[in-house]
């Protein structure tokens, strides 16, 4: 038996992942822990987590792997700043000090860390780094259910590379061509999210989400920055930004160039021109994803896409490469973003370093994306009752039907099941469930559950047979990674005069059967939900659709707005006290909101810091 | 010790001499905007480091 140790810190989304013998046993994001969303720390808890998970103990575990290579950006970083010299001083006089006190020194800060799990690990001799993007790819390849397929890659940066394209083939994987820092399809799309006033790292779904209230009606001014050439690749002209030196994304020329400031999110309401920028960021972003995926298909004459990085959670991008047909099959890793980093790392070791063969798995081999902690009945009894929780035990069967009862009287639902979701989207088993049917329930979840903007979307979980009778897709969608539209016979055409509604009011108007769920231009993110993956979540569907004749419920993550999505009952337990959620979940037990303690409430949108 | 040697090593692999002298400049300086500055604290808006 041999087993490691993936991890990614120190920069965003921190995690850690277990492999025994090339097997994903178990992954976890640290911030869902400390309950610090996106916490870059090193990862304590989620290493102890893995470990527990997989019965090791640290010196049990044979190789350690971390998702970067810290010279290699401490290189570019240097680089960086003597090409741009002497701009950039401030930028560089408070980089260096943490570089030289603590991020060039990572293989020996990585091994005091890891001393703390365990006395008798006492050698880094097993610590190795793998390289940011190789660690994306193999992340996306690895796990994907196909022998051979082309890899993109897109992220704001890693060591040098922001883009690369890869070729993966059985147990070999092999980085093609890069696109290297400054010119980074990631800060591209993070530099317009600091610009329309979102926090750069986080708010990127936000203006994802703003993009289809908006018309592309800045297209042609974005092309003046960016150069598109007809393989997609890309340069971004420095004069606008200043990411690669300042403390800001973008800078004057770009403000004087769309004729405006950057939004201040405390003062400045999100009008028709931030919805503008977002529609054409959006557009250009498809664009360049478009291209590069037809001229990597053309070139390598692969027909399966796999792909990684933090663009690859711009799911309308990815539909749009699967509507246009360029690939027979499209892979997302689920965790696209850096927190997947410490599994590709470790994959990486396994299949390319140690050249361990693979043997590809036609379901994926991510388990549903659920690797992280569970709880017995037990302990979700012993946490409840801790906590001074009134609940009910009810048997699986009533379970199943007052839940989906619940849902169809428009009750707002915790609901809490096995193991927890690797990445950043829930997929059933720690989620917020709605009726997709409800006109208000958009409106109610967004503001009295969630506590966020009032303009952003729902995403439907689907029973994977019904997916084409309600959207226009026939694939996989199991990670919620792919948009698309409302099949056409379920939609609500508008009134002229809805037609002609700004921006946000258009989302009270009833556009479809399942207006919870339908965007203002008729998409929706979907998760396709089967059997073998979750049979609790497919038969809570499965019984919604026999009473109500609609296989679709509305999914979203269990937390508020700037919470990290739930780990334990404990946590869960908080959020449900301290919003309007109707009634909980958890394993077996069954909490109503009206026969809890009053004194037990929480304020809750105080607690977290605003994404 | 071992730090030293991994990265002369980085250098040799990645032809990158030309940095040494930077490097040496900035341990030598950069520690003293260490001890003068006490704690280091990552630029608040993009970490591109």
């Amino acid at each position: 038996m041999k087993s490691i140790l993936g991890i990614s810190a120190f920069y965003h989304d921190s995690a850690a992942c277990i492999l025994i013998d090339g097997k994903i046993i178990a992954a976890a994001q640290e911030e869902r822990f400390t309950r610090k969303k996106h916490d870059p720390t090193y990862p304590h808890n989620a290493i102890e987590f893995v470990l527990k998970f997989a019965n090791l103990k640290l010196n049990d575990v044979d190789q350690i792997v971390f998702f970067e290579k810290p010279f290699l950006k401490f290189e570019r970083l240097l680089e960086t700043y003597v090409a741009f010299a002497p701009r950039g001083f401030i930028s560089f006089a408070k980089a260096m000090p943490l570089w030289i006190k603590e991020k060039l020194f990572q293989k020996n800060l990585l091994f005091n860390k890891l001393k703390e799990h365990d006395m008798n690990y006492i050698s880094d001799k097993n610590i190795f780094f793998s390289d940011h993007h190789l660690s994306h790819a193999a992340s996306a390849f690895f796990p994907s259910p196909f022998d051979e397929a082309v890899i993109i890659t897109a992220d704001g940066v890693g060591e040098w590379a922001t883009t690369t394209v890869a070729i993966g083939k059985n147990e070999n994987l092999e980085i093609k061509k890069e696109i290297h820092f400054p010119h980074s399809l990631g800060l591209l799309y993070s530099a317009f999210t600091y610009y329309t006033g979102f926090k750069v790292n986080s708010g990127e779904y936000k203006l994802m989400g703003l993009a289809p209230y908006g018309n592309p009606t800045y297209v042609d001014k974005i092309k003046k920055i960016v150069d598109i050439k007809d393989d997609g690749t890309f340069r971004l002209d420095q004069k606008y930004f200043n990411y690669a030196t300042g403390l800001t994304m973008t800078n004057n020329n770009f403000h004087n160039l769309f004729g405006q400031k950057p939004r201040d999110s405390t003062h400045d309401k999100i009008d028709q021109f931030h919805m503008d920028i977002a529609a054409s960021i959006q557009n250009v972003t498809e664009e360049i994803m478009i291209k590069i995926s037809r001229a990597v298909r053309e070139e390598f004459g692969i027909k399966n896409l796999c792909l990684a990085g933090g663009v690859a959670l711009n799911c309308v991008a990815n539909g749009k490469i699967l509507s246009e047909k360029i690939f027979d099959n499209i892979w997302i890793q689920p965790a696209a973003g850096d927190a997947g980093g410490s599994l590709g790392a470790a994959l990486a070791l396994w299949h390319v370093e140690s050249k361990n063969k693979r043997i590809v798995n036609k379901n994926d081999d991510m388990n549903g994306s659920y690797l992280g902690t569970e709880f017995s009945q037990k302990e979700i009894e012993k946490e409840l009752h801790t906590l001074g929780a009134n609940f009910e035990i009810l048997n699986y069967e009533d379970l199943i039907n007052i839940t989906s009862e619940n849902l169809l009287n428009e009750k707002a639902i915790g609901w809490f099941q096995g193991r927890m979701e690797f990445g950043p989207r829930a997929l059933g088993n720690r989620s917020i469930l709605g009726d997709p049917r409800s006109d208000k329930m958009q409106k109610n979840l967004n503001l009295k559950v969630k506590y966020r903007e009032s303009f952003r979307p729902f995403a439907p979980s689907v029973l994977r047979e019904d997916l084409s009778e309600w959207f226009d897709m026939n694939v996989d969608s199991p990670y919620m990674l792919l948009v698309a539209n409302i099949n056409s016979k379920k939609t609500i055409e508008m009134t002229n005069e809805q037609k002609k509604l700004f921006g946000i009011e258009k989302l009270n108007v009833k556009r479809s059967e399942i207006p919870a769920v339908t965007h203002v231009d008729y998409s929706a993110r979907v998760q396709t939900v089967s059997r073998n993956t979750n049979k609790h979540y497919y038969d809570l569907l499965k019984r919604f659709k026999e009473k109500t004749g609609c296989p679709v419920i509305v999914n979203t993550s269990f937390n508020v707005r700037g919470e990290p999505i739930v780990n334990s009952p404990t946590d869960a337990f908080n959020c449900f006290m301290g919003t309007e959620l109707d009634y909980l979940i958890i394993g077996n037990c069954f909490l109503d909101k009206k026969k809890q303690d009053p004194k037990l409430k929480k304020d809750y949108i105080n607690e977290f810091e605003l994404d | 010790m071992s730090f030293i040697k991994e990265f002369l090593l980085f250098l040799k692999v990645r032809k990158k001499y030309w940095l040494l002298p930077i490097i040496v400049f900035l341990v030598l300086f950069g520690g003293i905007i260490v001890l003068t500055q006490g704690s280091a604290v990552a630029p608040f808006i993009y970490t591109i480091f």
